[in-house]
């Protein structure tokens, strides 16, 4: 395991104090909630698909700085983005933080959630640097609830 | 702490602790998590695997010299255990895998035969899940209900409540004697006797109190005492179930197998006295004889000398990290274990705990397997340090630094 600090970068530090896109969307198409029972992290997504396209999204809920700045950046790469690319992101991703991409295999989509690569390092957290994707996946199958159990 | 009290020899002790002087990427370890796991001393690592490279077979069968002498250690061990907490005999003393298996077996089998449809069955408000949820599986079975003991803000339990929260229904008190999240310590003597003025059996959970202070089940009078191995310095896979005789005697057994039998024939199986009936099965030999020697240990060392050295460090640890501004102690009761939990404003116990990792010290973060705990301070979970005999003052200088580099980073 590295030095956790690395990880803790001011990116992250900051969208964890000030995370964007937060809030919910009364008039979504799409919702989904997430939880991490290890953890007690929990998150509400709200969405708006039209046309095939992320037009909005917005999230809520309380937990730790990863999961928090995993939320925060997560909803402002995809929003505006093609359904199947949010979708493809979050397949990167979470090969990404599980260290189980294989060797030489870009992740072009992720751009600065590259930021997150130093979670495989620390196993304990990779669930909550997930919740987020896991939950905008079951969002976008129509799913109610995501859990990392 | 009375002054009059040897201080432990601290730099000898922690020579049996081999973890203690590890070094974990790059920094040296500093274990602060006994409320989790307690470290085993090398005299009772080296007692478990001396058994196992010599003496090695099964106990209570055949007429080997082999086994004879495994029957003698393992019953051996069940006579330190009773002697350790001042049970009345050693057909008091149930072994169990743990303190959680314990807690199921009398719920299964003295639960079952006592609680029926409307009755009662109490429990603290700041019992560890161990003590919750087999209560809620046996309510739930007989449709009887839960009620809870509160507590003040400090964590220590409203014993006024009792009298309103004993009814004529209520068939069990559950109590915890050491909270493994506030490090309250109950007044689990005073509990047991407006129980049982009301004629309440009462169960105790033992486990964060064993490590730290003497327990003398006569004295508190408990119908229950429960503990494990792990938390006293012993190994995990065993624990203990103390019962007042005329309970276990009147209690159905549990697992139904070899060794609890007396006779089994395909019309009528008969089945041998508590605390045999119990045991259903090859028992962990290895494990009983390792806490046996765990309690030689600490008595050698002494409980008082244990006791006196560790509320130093609660008490040291508790002005230095009270200092730390934005941070907050949870449980703040007059009477406490060596266990301190504790909440930064703006700084998840999640984060807190990687970044503490990160300087090798080692402390649990999260509900702690007490939810109700976090729920009524209003937190979804907590850092918790706890600190044994062989933690040193500079340790916990160390936390205080690492505490304060985790704040700095947050800012």
């Amino acid at each position: 395991m590295s030095d956790p600090r690395e990880l803790y970068q001011q990116v992250i530090l900051e969208h964890n104090k000030k995370p964007r896109n937060f809030g919910k969307l009364e008039a979504c198409t799409h919702h989904a909630e997430g939880h991490n029972p290890l953890c007690g992290d929990q998150l509400e997504l709200t969405l708006v698909v039209e046309d095939g396209l992320v037009q909005d999204i917005r999230f809520q809920g309380s937990g730790c700085a990863i999961d928090m700045a995993s939320a925060s950046l997560m909803t402002g790469a995809v929003k505006g983005k093609p359904v199947a690319e949010a979708e493809a992101m979050a397949e990167q991703f979470r090969g990404m933080v599980r260290g189980d991409l294989e060797p030489g295999s870009e992740t072009p989509l992720l751009g600065k959630l590259t930021l997150f690569s130093g979670v495989k390092n620390l196993p304990s957290r990779v669930k909550c640097a997930v919740l987020p994707w896991a939950t905008l996946h079951a969002a976008l199958k129509g799913e109610a609830e995501a859990s990392t159990e | 702490m009375s002054t009059a009290v040897q201080p432990l020899d601290v730099t000898a002790i922690r020579k049996d602790f081999p973890l203690v002087s590890r070094v974990l990427n790059g920094k040296p370890v500093i274990y602060l998590d006994s409320a989790v796991s307690g470290q085993m001393p090398l005299p009772v690592i080296e007692r478990m695997s001396k058994y196992e490279r010599d003496e090695h077979t099964n106990v209570h069968r055949g007429v080997s010299t082999l086994s004879q002498q495994a029957t003698d250690y393992f019953e051996a061990a069940r006579e330190k255990v009773r002697r350790f907490i001042g049970a009345a005999s050693i057909r008091e003393i149930v072994w169990t895998r743990g303190t959680t298996e314990a807690i199921n077996l009398v719920a299964q089998t003295f639960g079952r035969m006592m609680v029926k449809e409307g009755d009662e069955i109490l429990l603290s408000g700041m019992e560890h899940h161990a003590n919750i949820v087999p209560w809620q599986m046996l309510a739930e079975e007989k449709g009887a209900t839960i009620k809870v003991i509160p507590m003040t803000d400090d964590g220590e339990l409203i014993l006024e409540s009792l009298d309103e929260l004993i009814t004529d229904r209520t068939k069990l008190l559950g109590v915890v004697h050491v909270s493994n999240v506030l490090g309250t310590v109950n007044p689990v003597k005073e509990i047991i006797a407006r129980a049982h003025a009301r004629g309440v059996p009462v169960l105790v959970d033992g486990a964060q109190a064993v490590p730290h202070l003497q327990v003398d089940v006569k004295d508190l009078d408990a119908d229950f005492y429960v503990f494990s191995g792990h938390k006293l310095s012993g190994p995990t896979g065993i624990g203990v179930l103390y019962g007042k005789l005329a309970h276990l005697e009147a209690m159905p057994p549990w697992q139904g197998g070899g060794s609890m039998i007396r006779s089994v024939t395909w019309e009528k199986t008969t089945y041998v006295a508590a605390p045999g009936k119990f045991e259903a099965g090859t028992p962990p030999i290895a494990a009983a004889i390792g806490l046996g020697k765990a309690i030689d240990y600490l008595t050698a060392l002494g409980l008082d000398r244990i006791a006196a050295h560790e509320h130093d460090l609660l008490v040291y640890a508790t002005e230095r990290l009270t200092r730390i501004p934005g941070l907050r102690i949870l449980g703040t009761a007059k009477q406490k274990a060596s266990v301190i939990s504790f909440v930064v404003e703006g700084i998840h116990p999640h984060d807190m705990g990687s970044l503490l990792d990160g300087e090798g010290v080692v402390v649990r973060a999260g509900h702690h397997c007490a939810q109700p705990v976090m729920a009524r301070f209003n937190v979804p979970a907590t850092t918790r340090a706890s600190f044994a005999y062989f933690n040193t003052r500079e340790e916990v200088d160390v936390l205080v630094s690492a505490v304060e580099k985790a704040i700095e980073l947050f800012k």
